[in-house]
């Protein structure tokens, strides 16, 4: 078994300072000679030694555990970037200690100072780690292997032989010989009655744990400029509808800052049907949707047409943009006429889902055509079963018994003095409640294809259905309500060079920790009746296959010297 | 014969019991192999103070070593061996069990993967049954390398536990949700567990190699040898442990350097974008970096030894972590333990 443990005896002859092949360490590594000594006086000396502390294993290895240790906070609270619902929630849960945490950067926590400080600190380290180790690496490339140390015996792996009739010289050439063919670089050092030859290999190792660090830098970089040039745009697509990929046709949009307004390309899309399958009642995860299909028929920017779906782990590539499939639901058609029967408002309005049954609700606004501007408050349930409690449930995904309830209210719904408002969402401030709730009134009730009166005689809303005229009739409801699905548009051209880096990086770590870096020499002394043989090897890191190389060379020396 | 795969999978857990009880005999055997192995260090101890007793009443020992424990620091295992070759009966026996029960281990999750008709690592209860499969392979596997049986007590105990706590997880076959039904978990998820089974050996070792300097420190420390039994005087000392630990613990970092690039390959497909701090996401960049920061601490002074196996088994920790109460109690995309 070979060991890492300093031996004073090796270590002396293998110092970093010698023959400068050895790979560059900071002071603090364990193969290293130096320490670091207190600062010299002096601004420059100060500044030097401040220097090699952050260059130094300590302060990366701290730096790295502080790293750790400081993205915990991002998992156990909500982070606004992944989850901004949450943090409203956690708000509301929590209101005393909000602010405090919230001070803290713990609802940004991958954006916060501190984590910020710590992996630029990091990087910093990391970068001029290697910067003087690449530049003396590459100098090791071209050093010579070091001269053959005046005592074999005491290196990790040694072996001893005796061989008559043969002679040293022709011995050494022949080791160097086989040495060279196994990837090592020889150098030949006679004198004092003695041939040797010294050889190295692996230097490889240290080209690899280069690689593998500055890929890292590489990874950091890419993604921090590549950001940049990134967008991502959320919209919403009913079926039967269109949109176009421009700024003002996304429901929310988030793009880097080298991203200008001409950046889309204008491709529209077209939403021709939204498939899903439900696994049917009675089997195992009954209930369960699955084998989502946006399927859309694209109008490219060249004017031609195609067919394509978006679906989940499939996402549609167009123009350099990946479409993703994010999420999809029922977007029931409602018409709204007036008391003389003349259409007010006419919309397919999506419902966002609230739980794996689909029961949804949306938001209604009336806000022309009427005495006063209408808000409903609507809940789907495809399959309506009620409750105990009188209350509204539904009991599977698909459309087996669709209801749509709604509470009425009228008044000023606060649109027209240019608040931006959510769709998705009323605000009930000023407004007075027509049904449902403690109005008397009981709740507008709806299945596809019926129409009910709206309260104090103002109109009609009907609850179209969309059943196509040719449908199956044995299908039931299953085509009356549109669905709607949720794309998300997708521009990073950096996500590629991050790719590269990374296995770049994977690369460089396999050779860093597999590649073994050791020395060997082997040594003739002719003598009174023949030739002692000296082998020995040095390995530098792990290298537990050491005795094996050593045990072989000898071995196969052997052979072609006698054979 | 036609098997349903509700039938299939009854027998799937049949034969994941009766693993268990397998392993769990196994531990037994191993354990009865450390507690002869101890009484076999004692033994040769007794054997090797005699013989330096004798040597210096004969006036050749002149190195005075007869009551100090300088030969046990530099390694008793030598000792132990030149003494009388041990031929440690209990611990093939629990080799054997192991073997057997990873046999049935295996057969119950291929039934399982039948009976689903996929891959068996879609939900937690499956993760559970294919990693410690896994775990159980990679160490038998290295038994034909090295002879690591002294490790077998630790890990048949950890699998036994961790296989049977599954349990707790068992959920019925249902079929993927969308984001699963992807090449990727075949991949990503299998390239994990094989990274979490060599972090388990890694932190096997790394155990033990605590308890060894521990020892060694106690041993150098004594004046008057303390003629205690332990079965830490027949395996590898501290620092031979270390190795080894590295080892595998560098071999589990490339799988989980893997691993993480993989899941952001998939994420990319799956979730429209390659990264974006998922509590999952987060604990498994959380893991690299501590095996980062372990590999660093091999190769820094002062962290070297005692310091550097802890970051090993902290590591190991945050992967058990990751996996039971991430998976449970964490929000996050990753939602796919099939639990409720
Ligand atoms: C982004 C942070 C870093 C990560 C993730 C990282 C990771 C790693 C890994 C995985 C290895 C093992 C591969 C090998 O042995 O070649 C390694 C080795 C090494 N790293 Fe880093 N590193 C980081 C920063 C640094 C910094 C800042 C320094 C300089 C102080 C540094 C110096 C070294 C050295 C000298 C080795 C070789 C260790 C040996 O001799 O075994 N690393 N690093």
């Amino acid at each position: 078994m070979t060991t890492d443990r300093k031996d004073p005896v090796t270590d002396q002859r293998t110092a970093p300072a010698r023959d400068g092949s050895e790979p560059l360490r900071p002071s603090d590594h364990v193969d290293s000679d130096e320490t670091i000594t207190q600062p010299a006086l002096g601004l420059v000396g100060w500044l030097r030694w401040a220097w090699r502390q952050l260059t130094s294993m300590r302060t990366a290895l701290v730096l790295l555990l502080l790293l750790a240790i400081a993205a915990v906070p991002g998992s156990i609270f909500p982070q606004r970037m992944a989850n901004p619902n949450g943090v409203t929630q956690w708000e509301s849960d929590n209101p005393g200690l909000f602010p405090v945490l919230d001070g803290l950067q713990m609802f940004d926590v991958y954006q916060s100072a501190w984590f910020s400080a710590i992996y630029i600190l990091l990087f910093v380290s990391l970068i001029g780690c290697i910067l003087p180790r690449t530049k003396h690496h590459w100098k090791a490339l071209r050093t010579r292997p070091p001269r053959t140390p005046a005592r074999l015996g005491r290196l990790d792996a040694f072996r001893e032989e005796r061989v008559e009739g043969v002679d040293a010289a022709h011995a050494i050439d022949l080791a160097g010989r086989q040495l060279k063919a196994q990837g090592y670089r020889v150098e030949r050092y006679d004198g004092r009655g003695a041939f040797s030859v010294s050889a190295e290999r692996g230097y490889l190792r240290e080209t690899g744990n280069l690689v593998f660090h500055a890929a890292l830098v590489g990874v950091l970089l890419t993604v921090g400029i590549g950001g940049g040039f990134a967008y991502t745009g959320q919209r919403v697509v009913v079926e039967g509808t269109t949109f176009v990929n421009s700024l003002l046709d996304y429901s929310s949009m988030n793009r880097g800052r080298f991203v200008d307004d001409a950046a889309l390309s204008p491709y529209a899309m077209k939403l021709d049907s939204f498939d899903v399958t439900y696994q049917p009642y009675g089997e195992a995860g009954s209930g369960q949707a699955g084998d989502f299909s946006a399927n859309v028929s694209v109008t490219h920017t060249d004017g031609s047409t195609s067919e394509d779906a978006v679906r989940v782990n499939h996402p549609l590539k167009l123009d350099g943009d990946s479409i993703y499939l994010l999420g999809n639901g029922y977007a029931p058609t409602i018409t709204v006429r007036d008391a003389d029967g003349d259409v007010v408002y006419s919309d397919s309005v999506p419902f966002l889902p609230q739980d794996t049954a689909m029961t949804s609700t949306g938001v209604i606004k009336v806000t022309d055509g009427l005495p006063e501007q209408l808000g409903m408050v609507g809940f789907f349930y495809p399959t309506q079963v009620p409750l105990d409690s009188g209350a509204f449930a539904s009991a599977y995904g698909d459309l087996l018994n669709p209801v749509l309830t709604l509470n009425v209210y009228a008044g000023d719904l606060g649109i027209d003095d240019g608040t931006p408002r959510s769709v998705y969402a009323l605000d009930v401030t000023g407004l007075e409640q027509l049904t449902g709730g403690d109005t008397g009134t009981d709740s507008i009730e709806l299945a596809p294809g019926d129409t009910a009166d709206l309260p104090d005689g103002l109109g009609t809303i009907t609850f179209d259905d969309v059943t196509p005229e040719d449908a199956d009739p044995a299908l039931g409801y299953a085509e009356s309500v549109k669905r709607f699905a949720s794309l998300q548009v997708h521009h990073d051209p950096s996500a590629l060079g991050v790719l590269v880096f990374a296995v770049l990086a994977t690369l460089g770590l396999l050779v860093a920790l597999f590649v073994p870096r050791r020395r060997m020499w082997v040594k003739a002394t002719p003598d009174s009746d023949g030739v002692r043989l000296e082998y020995a090897a040095l390995a530098r890191g792990d290298d537990p296959t050491l005795p094996d190389a050593v045990e072989q060379l000898s071995r196969k020396h052997r052979e072609a010297l006698e054979g | 014969m036609q098997l349903d795969p509700v039938t299939m999978d009854s027998f799937s857990v049949v034969l994941v019991w009766t693993a268990v009880s397998l392993y769990v005999l196994g531990f037994l055997a191993y354990a009865v192999d450390l507690a002869n192995r101890s009484q076999a260090s004692l033994a040769a101890r007794d054997a090797a103070a005699k013989s330096a007793v004798a040597k210096q009443l004969a006036g050749v020992g002149a190195r005075g070593t007869a009551g100090g424990d300088a030969p046990d620091v530099a390694g008793a295992s030598a000792t132990a061996a030149a003494a009388a070759p041990p031929r440690y009966l209990w611990g093939r026996i629990g080799t054997s069990l192991t073997w057997l029960g990873f046999v049935f281990h295996l057969g119950a999750t291929l039934l399982r993967g039948l009976a689903a008709g996929r891959v068996p690592w879609s939900n937690m209860y499956e993760f559970a049954m294919t990693g410690t499969l896994l775990i159980t392979a990679v160490y038998l596997g290295v038994l034909f390398w090295r002879d690591l049986r002294f490790l077998g007590a630790f890990m048949t105990g950890i699998v036994s536990l961790l296989l049977g706590a599954s349990s707790l997880f068992y959920v019925e076959i249902t079929p993927l949700m969308d984001p699963l039904k992807s090449v990727w978990l075949i991949i990503h998820v299998f390239v994990a567990s094989l990274g979490t089974a060599f972090f388990a050996l890694a932190f096997a070792i790394s155990v033990l190699q605590l308890l060894q300097a521990r020892r060694e420190r106690m041993a150098v420390a004594a004046t008057e040898a303390p003629s205690r039994r332990s079965m830490l005087r027949t395996i590898p000392d501290a620092e031979a442990l270390e190795g080894l630990a590295y080892r595998f613990a560098i071999i589990g970092f490339i799988f989980w350097t893997f691993t993480l690039i993989a899941g952001s390959v998939w994420a990319n497909d799956a979730w429209g974008r390659y990264w974006g701090f998922d509590t999952k996401e987060v604990w498994t960049f959380i893991i690299w970096v501590l095996y980062a920061g372990y590999i660093h601490a091999r190769a820094t002074r002062g962290w070297r030894g005692t310091r550097s196996a802890w970051l090993a088994i902290v590591g190991f920790a945050a992967v058990l972590f990751n996996f039971t109460i991430v998976n449970m109690f964490f929000e996050g995309l990753h939602a796919y333990s099939g639990l409720s």
